[in-house]
């Protein structure tokens, strides 16, 4: 059923989640470093610095702070920002939107490219075009995003000065937007050229994350792809007389995508890890770009939050990969 | 490989050359190995080889495009970064940092993720639940986010880096050798030694041990290419080790500041890492490929 897969996963994704926050929270506080000395002006006496540490609750014992955070993050509450002064859940909701798209973006890239390559490799298979593809291929899976985004910056600074290195959208066009979803509602609203300049800021940083998914995609697809064309069904529509490219897409395709659908799901995850560096190097306003910040000024609360969304994250795609996989085979349906 | 099958036990094929022979025969193995050695030459002689002192400044010769170019000086075979410094020599003092990164925090990760996956798949029951649920935990969490969290709090410097390396990839190792252990345990050369009494250490160590290793040294192989990417990442976030030690990383992370001006400052530590990377991978592929004995049939 597929409601019990449901509930068991919830189940397990809650307690992953539990351990995630405590994780994180003796992280903080086991290895040395002092966020009120990181906020503290020169001139602050002891009066301020405990008035300070008193005004975060750090001053009282670690299982009170425990359970101070992880009351207030069970009611929403994930405290405030210490360097930027604001609620987290409001930080984290101002930045979300732009790594939601990013991330999307990029899976949608990785799903048309990844899936394009497999589908012409196995059109050309036992011919050259499949070593090639196979042999580039082979490189490309050991390619991670960072050295992407830099070979990308090295192509379009340099080569092809055509594309913006940095941030999310013009900031003289970053007006009368209603939503965070900068992309979407440009869209969605006709203001085209708005979406174009946003999209010139994201083809960098969706690149960067898309192509390693993509090279995986296309391992893994063009190998299922290929076993699938020796099946007698295949051999069956090929007798009738169907062309190749119809074997291809509406034979073989629907019955080897399950596994590079559940692949992808996992991938998925990293490439939402990915967003931290990724976002980083093309100073994109997302919660990766935020995280790094966050870190490097100590800022707990923030760190807090911001861990705990990217685990919950990792969680939801994964129960979503899982409920897919079920939902498109049978056989699992009822295991 | 679990379950025979008549053909394994009817197989008259000549017996295979042993697994020395059939890796140096393996094309990928051989070029990926023999770059990874030639780096390991250019680490340990550095000093020897490299042409100039990776820290020397020379405030008159900054951003000296490489050989070839215009305006090139002669002595500057890659050209100058930033602040006057042979971008060369500093690429191959870079490979110092990289490769031990490379080896002891794999090494430790491997070890590490090993002994706890060869508890979690031996034992099984209280053991294993214990462990795969703090594997969960630990997937939870963005690896890089989480790299960058602990270089943070640690302190940077490569020690830092190695921990952070240690502490986030153990669970790589730790899934796999787990899922094998468990398949190894079902085999009948366990249940063999356990009817003649042997210890379960001496089972688990002596007997199931030596079965997973294959596996495990293709994936140790893989882990390297990642520690030196983490290390790349780490050190161009400004965490990994002071700025007086040349890596691949600072030197990216310094030609992405003036990559408009002299874009061979962002190009030749990232051409570096590239290849690096790519023959960890490709020799971890061709040892999976040739020590798995179903691969390679």
């Amino acid at each position: 059923m597929l409601l019990a897969i449901v509930v068991n996963r919830l189940a397990m994704a809650l307690v992953t989640l539990a351990g995630v926050a405590v994780v994180v929270f003796v992280l903080l506080r086991v290895v040395p470093g002092d966020p009120v000395a990181m906020m503290i002006s020169p001139g602050a006496g002891p009066a301020d610095i405990a008035a300070l540490k008193a005004h975060y609750g750090l001053d009282t014992p670690l299982l009170t702070q425990f359970w101070i955070w992880i009351r207030g993050v069970v009611t929403g509450d994930f405290g405030t920002s210490i360097t930027l002064h604001v609620y987290v859940t409001d930080v984290l909701a101002s930045r979300l939107p732009a790594t939601i798209e990013l991330a999307l973006l990029a899976l949608i890239v990785a799903v048309i490219v990844g899936g394009g390559i497999a589908i012409a490799g196995t059109l050309m298979r036992r011919t050259p075009g499949e070593a090639a593809i196979d042999g580039l291929n082979s490189i490309l899976l050991a390619v991670p995003d960072f050295i992407w985004a830099l070979a990308l910056v090295l192509i379009f600074a340099v080569a092809l000065p055509i594309l913006p290195l940095t941030g999310r959208i013009d900031p003289a066009l970053a007006q009368g937007f209603a939503t965070r979803f900068y992309l979407a509602e440009s869209i969605l609203t006709g203001r085209f050229a708005v979406a174009a300049n946003i999209a010139s800021h994201m083809i960098m940083p969706t690149l960067a994350l898309a192509l390693p998914l993509a090279a995986v995609i296309v391992r893994l697809l063009k190998q299922s792809l290929k076993e699938a064309m020796t099946q007698d069904y295949v051999l069956l529509a090929r007798i009738k007389g169907f062309r190749e490219l119809h074997l291809v897409l509406h034979e073989a395709l629907r019955n080897a995508v399950g596994p590079t659908l559940a692949l992808t799901g996992v991938q998925f995850t990293f490439l939402v890890g990915g967003t931290v560096i990724v976002e980083r190097i093309f100073a994109y306003p997302g919660i990766g770009n935020l995280a790094i910040d966050a870190v490097i000024n100590r800022d707990f609360p923030l760190i807090q939050g911001l861990v705990l969304l990217f685990g919950l994250i990792f969680i939801l795609i994964n129960i979503g990969v899982d409920l897919s996989v079920a939902a498109l085979n049978p056989r699992l349906r009822h295991g | 490989m679990e379950h025979w099958s008549p053909t394994t036990i009817i197989d008259e094929s000549p017996p295979p050359p042993s697994v020395a022979v059939r890796l140096a025969r393996d094309p990928k193995v051989a070029c990926a190995g023999g770059f990874i050695l030639f780096l390991i030459v250019l680490a340990i002689a550095a000093p020897l080889i490299a042409p100039k002192d990776p820290l020397a400044q020379d405030l008159l010769m900054t951003t000296v495009p490489p050989a070839g170019f215009a305006d090139a000086a002669p002595g500057f075979l890659l050209g100058t970064d930033g602040l006057g410094r042979d971008v060369l020599s500093r690429v191959i003092f870079g490979t110092r940092v990289s490769l031990t990164v490379a080896f002891v925090a794999a090494g430790l990760a491997c070890l590490i993720g090993s002994l706890l996956g060869l508890l979690a798949g031996f034992f099984g029951h209280f053991v294993d639940t214990l462990i795969s649920r703090l594997v969960d935990i630990w997937m939870a969490f963005p690896p890089v986010l989480l790299s960058i969290l602990l270089v943070a709090l640690l302190g940077t410097g490569l020690h830092s880096v190695i921990i952070a390396i240690v502490v986030i990839d153990w669970t790589r190792f730790c899934r796999v050798v787990r899922t094998e252990t468990m398949g190894q345990a079902q085999m009948d050369y366990v249940v063999a030694a356990r009817t003649i009494g042997f210890a379960r250490p001496a089972i688990l160590f002596r007997e199931i041990l030596p079965n997973v290793v294959p596996v495990l040294i293709a994936l140790l192989t893989l882990e390297m290419g990642i520690a030196v990417v983490v290390e790349a990442i780490l050190s161009f976030v400004g965490l990994s080790v002071s700025s007086d030690t040349p890596t691949w990383g600072g030197m990216v992370a310094e030609g992405r500041q003036i990559v408009h001006e002299a874009w061979w400052v962002l190009a030749a530590p990232l051409v570096a890492l590239f290849a690096t990377v790519v023959a960890f991978n490709q020799l971890g592929d061709g040892l999976a490929r040739s020590l798995d004995p179903v691969l390679r049939r």
